[in-house]
């Protein structure tokens, strides 16, 4: 099945969830990645047990932010 | 380096000014080309913190930017984010959180008789400072894409 991810397609022959897609996508800080799955949020407790379907459309960033001091 | 239009970089100061006593943040959309950065454009955040000493992008802001960059067929070059009180270099919260080592985070520095703006590369909390050239003329740096 194909997943958009970022924009980008992406191949999986079985079905994963957020949490492993993220790992798949060797993101090295997912405690600070925001995702949105169809365009709605998806809680940070929800990344393992949200499987993803063919077709869905996954997008995911890390937190910005900063401080002056 | 990094390449900013000298219209941006004055929109950019004239944004942090006026986002003042609040630290401001954007993000910096363009392209690669070797080595160099092209910025085309500066998308304006809200910083949700709303603090002169820190700040946070709204996620929801950046999802709508992220796909607006997509759809212009440009890459995400960096972030910027104002220092009102500080220097331009990034603080060790800056470092901290600063995840994406492919970005250039721009840091623009109002503490000064003057804005200071500088770029950085940051990976694995070490920042080094990179040149940042300010364009006077837009048509000049997209010359130099096409020729790369």
């Amino acid at each position: 099945m194909t997943i958009q991810v970022n924009g980008e397609p992406f191949q999986t022959e079985i079905p994963i969830s957020v949490t492993t897609l993220l790992k798949e996508a060797r993101v090295e800080a997912p405690e600070y990645v925001t995702v949105q799955l169809n365009q709605q949020f998806i809680r940070r407790d929800d990344f393992d047990t949200t499987v993803l379907s063919d077709g869905d459309v996954v997008d995911f960033l890390y937190y910005m932010g900063g401080g002056s001091r | 380096m990094i390449h900013l239009t000298r219209s941006d970089y004055e929109a950019m100061t004239a944004y942090a000014r006026k986002q003042l006593p609040n630290e401001c943040c954007g993000l910096l959309a363009g392209k690669r080309s070797g080595g160099d950065a092209f910025v085309e454009k500066v998308y304006y955040l809200n910083n949700t913190d709303a603090s002169p000493e820190h700040f946070s992008m709204d996620p929801a802001e950046q999802f709508a930017v992220m796909r607006e960059i997509r759809q212009r067929n440009l890459a995400l070059i960096g972030n910027f984010h104002s220092h009102p009180a500080t220097p331009s270099r990034p603080s060790d919260e800056d470092k901290r959180l600063a995840f994406d080592p492919s970005l250039r985070y721009l840091i623009l520095s109002l503490a000064e008789s003057g804005p200071v703006l500088r770029s950085f590369r940051i990976r694995g909390g070490e920042a080094i400072a990179e040149p940042l050239h300010i364009e006077e003329e837009e048509s000049h740096w997209q010359m130099q894409i096409s020729r790369n």
